[in-house]
């Protein structure tokens, strides 16, 4: 029997049941549209996560204080045996090949006082080339100056949030502030960054790392951010950096974490979530699945005479196979595309009412659907396809 | 007796048992049968004689637990079911009292079935199609199902089925029993027609008279052969 005409027979089958086999499919449509509706969800999530994480660059490495065996970055802000990072271990970095940048990184919670207004909030203890590493733009005024001089004289450049709440509209620039106990004069405005995870990026100060480690009277960085190169490799560069901290300390007691390293474990994990939440889905596909089995049980019960006919007519056990196999899965095919549709549309609807909210549908995430439900019609159609090929044909011609 | 050697049909010693629960039903015993290509062979017997057992024997639908059958000099008793299958489509034509349309399917497409379980191009299909409706007076009934078609016209659609692929032999049993008396006088002139182009033709009948138009009678009684006799050719009337 050629393929078209099986096609066709076993499509004929199922349109002779109108009701019975679209509520079949319904089934299967149900169990693969929230497969879809989930997953593009969790692709969502995943892609926004990424996108945050790399609004920074990808081309960032950073080194944190302390030698983990087990792996993994070393807590910062408790003390360790091991040797400090210093502003010297950040100053060398920045002559390596290919590395473009480097920003020793001490961070805290302090109040701020300017303008007879108080506010708490982030100070970041940086210098020059952090504005680079993270890709963040003065709006107004001037960065943290160059060079060891310049590098430690009490400026500060505000986030453009903090500069809102203290100044409003007056001109920040040369005011006078007050972090902690310190004296700061503003030099420049920050450009708004938004957030990143909830966290407000515009609502910080950034003062040179010397003052910060004064501030939170603290010995040695917290981390050191290097930003190299557009394209070069990241171990190659991690590895230098290893080695010239490593020259340095005479032994390692730091870590290197790429943030390519960082974002593709971030990836997995997230991927892993992705799975996890399809799985859920997959759940109401076995649902469907096992509609088919029973839908099929009962139409080769019902066709016990036809079978019988089509055994007598020449037809071979292979054929009759074929033809229910081809049923259920034809059944399921069209079950995968309603639910595909289904799915597709409400994440698109999820899109047009919440913007916000990130669903994503690959196109592997469309085909797999179509490929699973196909698989799920094959696997569903197995047992009812076997027991009519292997009918008697004088019990099936004589059956009622 | 014919030759064997041109013989359409040989049956020697054929034995059929079926059980049902702890009980054996000796359905066909020891049958020795002799067909030539071309008869016109009526089976008759009472109900429980074998005679459907024989004729699915003789279809290739059913397997003895003895004896040997050959069919146009070839052993077909230890055939595989492929090639059984094979034979059924080519030299068998099965019609049954019950008709067996697939109700979904037009008239046109149930007697195109046989073509299409053995693979042939849909061009080549329409052509035969179109023409065994013509033969048949079934063309206004091409698009019309089983449920839209009268019972002869039904039998006439399965006998048109059954023939397309020009079948050596022609298995009907008791076609004509769900048929009113006019309507079966019908179906069996078509079923004689199609004998008298040279098809063998076995049919199972309960109806004497009907019984008494073929050339050569076998009656059956509990799963043996009790009589065969081949009259002299009859006038059809
Ligand atoms: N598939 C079967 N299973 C069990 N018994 C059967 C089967 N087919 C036929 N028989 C038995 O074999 C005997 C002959 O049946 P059958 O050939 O149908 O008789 P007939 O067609 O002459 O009425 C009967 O007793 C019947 O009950
Ligand atoms: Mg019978």
């Amino acid at each position: 029997m050629l393929l078209t005409d099986s096609t066709r027979f076993a499509v004929q089958a199922i349109i002779s049941h109108r009701m019975r086999s679209f509520l079949t499919l319904l089934g299967i449509a149900v169990g693969i549209a929230a497969v879809i509706l989930l997953t593009s969800i969790g692709e969502g999530v995943h892609r926004f996560v990424l996108e945050e994480f790399s609004q920074f660059g990808t081309n960032v490495i950073g080194i944190s204080p302390g030698k983990v065996k087990t792996g993994g970055q070393a807590p910062t802000g408790i003390p360790t045996t091991a040797r400090l990072l210093t502003m010297e271990d950040a100053e060398s970095l920045k002559q390596l090949p290919h590395v473009t940048g480097s920003t020793p990184t001490v961070w805290g919670n302090s109040e701020v006082e300017g303008n007879g207004r108080l506010r708490r909030t982030m100070i970041y203890g940086v210098d020059a080339d952090f504005a680079q590493v993270f890709s963040s733009k003065v709006q107004i005024g001037s960065y943290l100056p160059r060079g060891k001089a310049g590098g430690s004289r009490a400026f500060v450049v505000l986030g453009s949030k903090l500069c809102n709440e203290l100044f409003g509209t007056a001109n920040p620039l040369g005011a006078r502030v007050r972090i902690g106990g310190l004296h700061f004069r503003v030099i420049g405005v920050m450009e708004p960054k938004g957030q990143f995870l909830g966290v407000d990026l515009d609502d910080t100060a950034f003062i040179p790392a010397e003052r910060a480690l004064e501030l939170y009277n603290r010995e040695g960085l917290m981390e050191i951010h290097v930003i190299y190169a557009e394209g070069a490799s990241s171990a190659t560069v991690a590895a230098a950096i290893k080695n010239q901290l490593k020259l340095r300390h005479g032994k390692e007691d730091f870590t290197v974490v790429t943030q390519e390293d960082m974002l593709k474990t971030l990836s997995n994990i997230l991927n892993i979530l992705t799975m996890a939440v399809g799985a859920l889905g997959g759940i109401s596909l076995l649902v469907g699945a096992v509609g088919i089995v029973t839908i099929m049980t009962i139409s080769v019960t019902e066709r016990t005479n036809e079978i019988g006919l089509l055994v007598a007519l020449g037809a071979r056990r292979r054929t009759i196979l074929g033809l229910f196999l081809g049923e259920s899965v034809i059944l399921a095919a069209l079950g995968g595309i309603l639910g595909l549709l289904l799915g597709i549309g409400i994440a698109q609807l999820l899109r047009l009412i919440v913007p916000t909210f990130p669903v994503h549908t690959p196109w592997s995430f469309a085909i797999g659907a179509l490929a699973m439900s196909a698989m799920i019609g094959l696997l569903a159609g197995v047992l009812p396809a076997r027991n009519a090929s292997h009918l008697d044909p004088i019990e099936a011609l004589r059956a009622e | 007796m014919p030759e064997a050697a041109e013989s359409l049909i040989v049956l020697n010693g054929i034995d059929r048992t079926f059980t049902l629960g702890d009980s054996k039903v000796h359905a066909l015993r020891n049958v020795n049968l002799n067909i030539a290509p071309g008869e016109y062979i009526a089976v008759m017997g009472p109900s429980g004689s074998g005679k459907s057992t024989l004729l699915n024997l003789i279809g290739l639908l059913d397997r003895a637990d003895a004896g040997t059958y050959q069919l146009e000099g070839r052993d077909v008793t230890t055939l595989d079911p492929d090639e059984q299958a094979k034979v059924r489509s080519e030299r068998i034509g099965f019609i049954f009292q019950s008709f067996h349309l697939v109700p979904r399917l037009t008239a046109a497409a149930n007697i195109e079935l046989p073509l299409t379980l053995s693979g042939m191009p849909a061009a080549e299909r329409a052509k035969r199609v179109s023409q065994a409706l013509k033969e048949y007076g079934l063309t206004d009934r091409a698009q019309h199902r089983s449920n839209e078609l009268s019972g002869g016209q039904r039998q006439r659609v399965a006998i048109a089925r059954a023939t397309i692929l020009r079948p050596a032999v022609l298995l009907a049993d008791e076609p004509t029993g769900n048929l009113d008396r006019v309507t079966g006088e019908e179906v069996v002139r078509l079923l004689e027609a199609l004998n008298t182009q040279g098809m063998t033709l076995i049919v199972v009948t309960h109806d004497q008279a009907l019984g008494a138009r073929a050339r050569r009678q076998i009656r059956m009684d509990d799963g043996s052969i009790v009589s065969d006799v081949t009259s002299k050719p009859s006038q059809p009337t």
